[in-house]
Protein backbone atom coordinates (compact mmCIF):
# COMPACT_ATOMS: atom_id res chain seq x y z
CA UNK A 1 0.00 0.00 0.00
CA UNK A 2 3.15 2.69 0.58
CA UNK A 3 4.63 1.31 -1.96
CA UNK A 4 1.62 1.85 -4.22
CA UNK A 5 1.19 5.32 -2.92
CA UNK A 6 4.78 6.39 -3.29
CA UNK A 7 5.01 5.01 -6.55
CA UNK A 8 1.74 6.82 -7.31
CA UNK A 9 3.44 9.96 -6.03
CA UNK A 10 6.59 9.58 -7.94
CA UNK A 11 4.63 9.41 -11.22
CA UNK A 12 3.12 12.72 -10.64
CA UNK A 13 6.33 14.45 -10.07
CA UNK A 14 7.86 13.25 -12.98
CA UNK A 15 5.11 13.48 -15.49
CA UNK A 16 5.45 17.45 -15.61
CA UNK A 17 9.32 16.58 -17.93
CA UNK A 18 8.68 14.15 -19.96
CA UNK A 19 5.38 15.82 -21.00
CA UNK A 20 6.63 19.62 -20.79
CA UNK A 21 9.46 17.71 -23.62
CA UNK A 22 6.98 16.37 -25.59
CA UNK A 23 4.84 19.95 -25.64
CA UNK A 24 8.06 21.48 -27.28
CA UNK A 25 8.52 18.43 -29.75
CA UNK A 26 5.07 18.71 -30.72
CA UNK A 27 5.31 22.73 -31.40
CA UNK A 28 8.30 22.52 -33.01
CA UNK A 29 7.13 20.04 -35.47
CA UNK A 30 3.81 21.97 -36.06
CA UNK A 31 6.50 24.91 -36.62
CA UNK A 32 8.74 23.72 -38.95
CA UNK A 33 6.01 21.46 -40.70
CA UNK A 34 3.32 24.36 -40.59
CA UNK A 35 4.78 27.66 -40.57
CA UNK A 36 8.09 27.75 -41.84
CA UNK A 37 8.42 30.82 -44.74
CA UNK A 38 11.65 28.97 -46.29
CA UNK A 39 10.91 28.34 -50.33
CA UNK A 40 11.43 24.43 -50.71
CA UNK A 41 9.37 23.72 -47.48
CA UNK A 42 6.57 25.75 -48.28
CA UNK A 43 6.08 24.44 -51.39
CA UNK A 44 6.73 21.07 -50.70
CA UNK A 45 3.86 21.28 -47.42
CA UNK A 46 1.48 24.18 -49.19
CA UNK A 47 -1.32 21.87 -49.71
CA UNK A 48 -1.50 20.76 -47.08
CA UNK A 49 -0.90 24.19 -45.20
CA UNK A 50 -4.09 25.32 -46.96
CA UNK A 51 -6.07 22.55 -45.70
CA UNK A 52 -5.20 22.80 -42.44
CA UNK A 53 -5.66 26.03 -42.54
CA UNK A 54 -2.53 27.61 -41.38
CA UNK A 55 -1.44 31.11 -42.39
CA UNK A 56 0.40 30.19 -45.66
CA UNK A 57 2.03 33.42 -48.11
CA UNK B 1 6.99 8.18 -19.47
CA UNK B 2 8.57 9.78 -22.08
CA UNK B 3 8.43 6.80 -24.45
CA UNK B 4 4.93 6.21 -23.49
CA UNK B 5 3.85 9.43 -24.94
CA UNK B 6 6.20 9.04 -28.02
CA UNK B 7 4.94 6.48 -28.80
CA UNK B 8 1.18 6.65 -28.50
CA UNK B 9 1.62 10.00 -30.65
CA UNK B 10 3.62 8.63 -32.97
CA UNK B 11 1.33 5.69 -33.65
CA UNK B 12 -2.02 8.04 -33.12
CA UNK B 13 -0.23 11.16 -35.26
CA UNK B 14 0.55 8.66 -38.03
CA UNK B 15 -2.73 6.49 -38.33
CA UNK B 16 -4.93 9.20 -38.09
CA UNK B 17 -2.50 11.83 -40.45
CA UNK B 18 -2.97 9.39 -42.97
CA UNK B 19 -6.94 9.33 -42.61
CA UNK B 20 -6.80 13.38 -42.55
CA UNK B 21 -4.28 12.95 -45.71
CA UNK B 22 -7.06 10.52 -47.59
CA UNK B 23 -10.17 13.03 -47.20
CA UNK B 24 -8.02 15.85 -47.54
CA UNK B 25 -6.86 14.71 -51.23
CA UNK B 26 -10.94 13.48 -51.63
CA UNK B 27 -12.34 16.11 -50.08
CA UNK B 28 -10.37 19.67 -50.18
CA UNK B 29 -7.82 18.81 -53.25
CA UNK B 30 -10.04 19.08 -56.41
CA UNK B 31 -11.41 22.43 -54.73
CA UNK B 32 -7.56 23.90 -53.92
CA UNK B 33 -6.45 22.62 -57.92
CA UNK B 34 -9.83 24.43 -58.73
CA UNK B 35 -9.04 27.72 -57.11
CA UNK B 36 -5.87 27.52 -58.55
CA UNK B 37 -6.91 28.01 -62.10
CA UNK B 38 -8.62 31.26 -60.84
CA UNK B 39 -5.24 32.06 -58.54
CA UNK B 40 -2.68 31.77 -61.96
CA UNK B 41 -5.36 33.18 -64.24
CA UNK B 42 -6.17 30.34 -66.88
CA UNK B 43 -9.56 30.69 -65.80
CA UNK B 44 -11.14 34.40 -65.14
CA UNK B 45 -14.98 34.79 -63.88
CA UNK B 46 -17.21 38.00 -63.93
CA UNK B 47 -19.78 37.91 -61.40
CA UNK B 48 -23.23 37.53 -62.91
CA UNK B 49 -21.97 37.61 -66.33
CA UNK B 50 -19.38 34.68 -65.62
CA UNK B 51 -19.31 32.07 -68.97
CA UNK B 52 -16.88 29.73 -67.06
CA UNK B 53 -18.27 26.09 -66.60
CA UNK B 54 -17.99 25.17 -63.08
CA UNK B 55 -16.57 21.88 -64.04
CA UNK B 56 -13.18 21.79 -65.01
CA UNK B 57 -10.66 19.22 -65.73
CA UNK B 58 -8.66 18.90 -62.49
CA UNK B 59 -6.13 16.58 -63.18
CA UNK B 60 -5.84 12.74 -61.95
CA UNK B 61 -3.49 12.17 -59.27
CA UNK B 62 0.09 13.68 -59.46
CA UNK B 63 2.65 11.44 -57.40
CA UNK B 64 4.90 13.68 -55.67
CA UNK B 65 2.72 16.59 -54.92
CA UNK B 66 0.42 14.44 -53.44
CA UNK B 67 2.69 12.51 -51.92
CA UNK B 68 4.26 15.09 -50.03
CA UNK B 69 0.97 16.61 -49.22
CA UNK B 70 0.37 12.89 -46.84
CA UNK B 71 3.61 13.18 -45.55
CA UNK B 72 3.44 16.38 -44.34
CA UNK B 73 -0.13 15.70 -43.03
CA UNK B 74 0.80 12.63 -41.40
CA UNK B 75 3.81 15.01 -40.05
CA UNK B 76 1.76 17.90 -38.66
CA UNK B 77 -1.06 15.06 -37.36
CA UNK B 78 2.42 13.39 -35.16
CA UNK B 79 2.84 16.94 -33.75
CA UNK B 80 -0.72 17.67 -32.51
CA UNK B 81 -0.57 14.10 -31.21
CA UNK B 82 2.67 14.88 -28.84
CA UNK B 83 0.79 18.03 -27.74
CA UNK B 84 -2.61 16.02 -27.33
CA UNK B 85 -0.79 13.07 -25.17
CA UNK B 86 1.54 15.40 -23.37
CA UNK B 87 -1.84 16.96 -21.87
CA UNK B 88 -3.53 13.71 -21.90
CA UNK B 89 -0.66 12.53 -19.22
CA UNK B 90 -0.53 15.72 -17.08
CA UNK B 91 -4.30 15.72 -17.20
CA UNK B 92 -4.59 11.71 -16.31
CA UNK B 93 -2.00 12.67 -13.04
CA UNK B 94 -4.72 14.95 -12.02
CA UNK B 95 -7.43 12.58 -12.05
CA UNK B 96 -8.57 12.72 -15.64
CA UNK B 97 -9.78 9.15 -17.15
CA UNK B 98 -8.32 8.81 -20.49
CA UNK B 99 -9.46 6.19 -23.11
CA UNK B 100 -10.47 6.13 -26.86
CA UNK B 101 -14.18 6.98 -25.96
CA UNK B 102 -12.58 10.03 -23.96
CA UNK B 103 -9.93 10.94 -26.64
CA UNK B 104 -12.92 12.04 -28.87
CA UNK B 105 -13.63 14.73 -26.28
CA UNK B 106 -9.78 15.74 -25.99
CA UNK B 107 -9.92 15.48 -30.61
CA UNK B 108 -13.03 18.12 -30.61
CA UNK B 109 -11.46 20.13 -28.02
CA UNK B 110 -7.86 19.98 -30.23
CA UNK B 111 -10.16 20.61 -33.45
CA UNK B 112 -11.95 23.67 -31.59
CA UNK B 113 -8.09 25.08 -30.42
CA UNK B 114 -6.46 24.96 -33.30
CA UNK B 115 -9.29 25.05 -36.51
CA UNK B 116 -11.91 26.66 -35.68
CA UNK B 117 -10.54 29.45 -33.34
CA UNK B 118 -8.33 30.52 -35.20
CA UNK B 119 -10.99 30.08 -39.01
CA UNK B 120 -13.48 31.71 -37.00
CA UNK B 121 -12.23 35.29 -37.59
CA UNK B 122 -8.79 33.74 -40.21
CA UNK B 123 -10.98 31.69 -42.29
CA UNK B 124 -8.91 28.71 -44.45
CA UNK B 125 -7.42 30.42 -47.16
CA UNK B 126 -8.20 29.01 -50.69
CA UNK B 127 -5.33 29.83 -52.92
CA UNK B 128 -5.17 33.26 -54.46
CA UNK B 129 -7.33 35.05 -51.75
CA UNK B 130 -6.20 38.36 -50.27
CA UNK B 131 -5.05 38.17 -46.78
CA UNK B 132 -2.34 40.44 -44.92
CA UNK B 133 1.22 39.74 -44.11
CA UNK B 134 1.80 35.90 -43.44
CA UNK B 135 4.03 36.86 -39.93
CA UNK B 136 1.50 38.99 -38.19
CA UNK B 137 -1.24 35.99 -39.35
CA UNK B 138 1.18 33.57 -37.44
CA UNK B 139 1.17 36.16 -34.65
CA UNK B 140 -2.12 35.88 -34.81
CA UNK B 141 -2.90 32.77 -35.19
CA UNK B 142 -0.54 31.11 -32.37
CA UNK B 143 -1.53 33.74 -30.07
CA UNK B 144 -5.39 32.56 -30.63
CA UNK B 145 -4.88 28.80 -30.84
CA UNK B 146 -2.82 29.46 -27.05
CA UNK B 147 -5.77 31.30 -25.34
CA UNK B 148 -8.46 29.19 -26.84
CA UNK B 149 -6.28 25.89 -25.77
CA UNK B 150 -6.43 27.58 -22.27
CA UNK B 151 -9.75 28.48 -22.35
CA UNK B 152 -10.75 24.97 -23.25
CA UNK B 153 -8.63 23.50 -19.99
CA UNK B 154 -10.28 26.16 -17.49
CA UNK B 155 -13.55 25.06 -18.55
CA UNK B 156 -12.88 20.92 -18.49
CA UNK B 157 -10.18 20.86 -15.67
CA UNK B 158 -10.52 23.85 -13.17
CA UNK B 159 -14.13 24.02 -12.67
CA UNK B 160 -15.00 27.29 -11.13
CA UNK B 161 -16.58 30.38 -11.71
CA UNK B 162 -13.69 32.16 -11.97
CA UNK B 163 -11.98 30.13 -14.49
CA UNK B 164 -15.11 30.04 -16.32
CA UNK B 165 -15.49 33.72 -16.85
CA UNK B 166 -11.42 33.85 -17.51
CA UNK B 167 -11.88 30.83 -20.11
CA UNK B 168 -14.86 33.19 -21.74
CA UNK B 169 -12.76 36.35 -22.12
CA UNK B 170 -9.88 34.32 -23.47
CA UNK B 171 -12.13 32.33 -25.86
CA UNK B 172 -13.54 35.38 -27.11
CA UNK B 173 -10.66 38.32 -26.88
CA UNK B 174 -8.77 37.24 -30.38
CA UNK B 175 -12.06 37.52 -32.47
CA UNK B 176 -12.71 41.21 -30.59
CA UNK B 177 -8.82 42.16 -30.92
CA UNK B 178 -9.93 40.99 -34.73
CA UNK B 179 -7.19 38.90 -36.94
CA UNK B 180 -4.71 40.84 -39.64
CA UNK B 181 -7.01 41.56 -42.13
CA UNK B 182 -5.64 42.58 -46.45
CA UNK B 183 -6.09 46.70 -46.76
CA UNK B 184 -7.97 45.58 -50.47
CA UNK B 185 -10.00 42.52 -51.78
CA UNK B 186 -8.13 41.09 -55.07
CA UNK B 187 -8.89 37.44 -54.79
CA UNK B 188 -9.91 36.44 -58.83
CA UNK B 189 -11.05 33.08 -56.96
CA UNK B 190 -14.91 32.78 -57.42
CA UNK B 191 -16.75 33.12 -54.07
CA UNK B 192 -18.42 30.05 -54.47
CA UNK B 193 -14.97 27.84 -54.11
CA UNK B 194 -14.17 29.75 -51.05
CA UNK B 195 -17.23 28.95 -49.14
CA UNK B 196 -16.39 25.18 -50.09
CA UNK B 197 -12.81 25.10 -49.39
CA UNK B 198 -13.61 26.65 -45.71
CA UNK B 199 -16.40 24.07 -44.84
CA UNK B 200 -14.67 21.67 -46.65
CA UNK B 201 -10.86 22.69 -44.63
CA UNK B 202 -13.34 21.96 -41.70
CA UNK B 203 -15.13 19.09 -42.07
CA UNK B 204 -11.89 17.42 -42.85
CA UNK B 205 -10.03 18.94 -39.89
CA UNK B 206 -13.33 17.86 -37.26
CA UNK B 207 -12.94 14.09 -38.81
CA UNK B 208 -8.99 13.56 -38.68
CA UNK B 209 -9.23 15.69 -34.77
CA UNK B 210 -11.88 12.97 -33.12
CA UNK B 211 -9.54 10.40 -34.89
CA UNK B 212 -6.44 11.43 -33.71
CA UNK B 213 -7.83 11.97 -30.08
CA UNK B 214 -9.81 8.52 -29.91
CA UNK B 215 -6.57 7.01 -31.14
CA UNK B 216 -3.81 8.88 -28.80
CA UNK B 217 -6.74 7.55 -25.96
CA UNK B 218 -6.58 4.68 -27.16
CA UNK B 219 -2.71 3.75 -27.26
CA UNK B 220 -2.20 6.29 -23.96
CA UNK B 221 -4.63 3.86 -22.17
CA UNK B 222 -3.51 0.09 -23.43
CA UNK B 223 0.36 1.24 -22.30
CA UNK B 224 -0.68 2.50 -19.11
CA UNK B 225 -2.76 -1.24 -18.81
CA UNK B 226 0.10 -3.06 -19.82
CA UNK B 227 2.58 -1.15 -17.30
CA UNK B 228 -0.33 -2.10 -14.50
CA UNK B 229 -0.06 -5.73 -14.96
CA UNK B 230 2.66 -7.37 -11.99
CA UNK B 231 5.82 -8.77 -13.56
CA UNK B 232 6.17 -12.33 -12.79
CA UNK B 233 9.87 -12.10 -13.61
Amino acid sequence: MTTGTQVAAKSVSTQAIPALIALVLGFAVIFVAGHVQAGALHDAAHDVRHATGFPCH
Amino acid sequence: MFTRILTSALFAGAAAGLIAALLQLYFVQPVLLHAELYEGGDLVHFGTESTVSAIQNLGGIDVVRDGLSIFFTMLVYCGYALMLVALMSLAEARGAVISARTGIIWGIAGFIAVHLAPGFTLAPEVPGVAAADVYARQVWWFSTVAATGVALWLIAFVRNWASYGIAAVLLLAPHVIGAPEPEVFTGPVPTELGALFAARAFGVGMAAWALVGCFAGHFWSSQTATESVPRTA
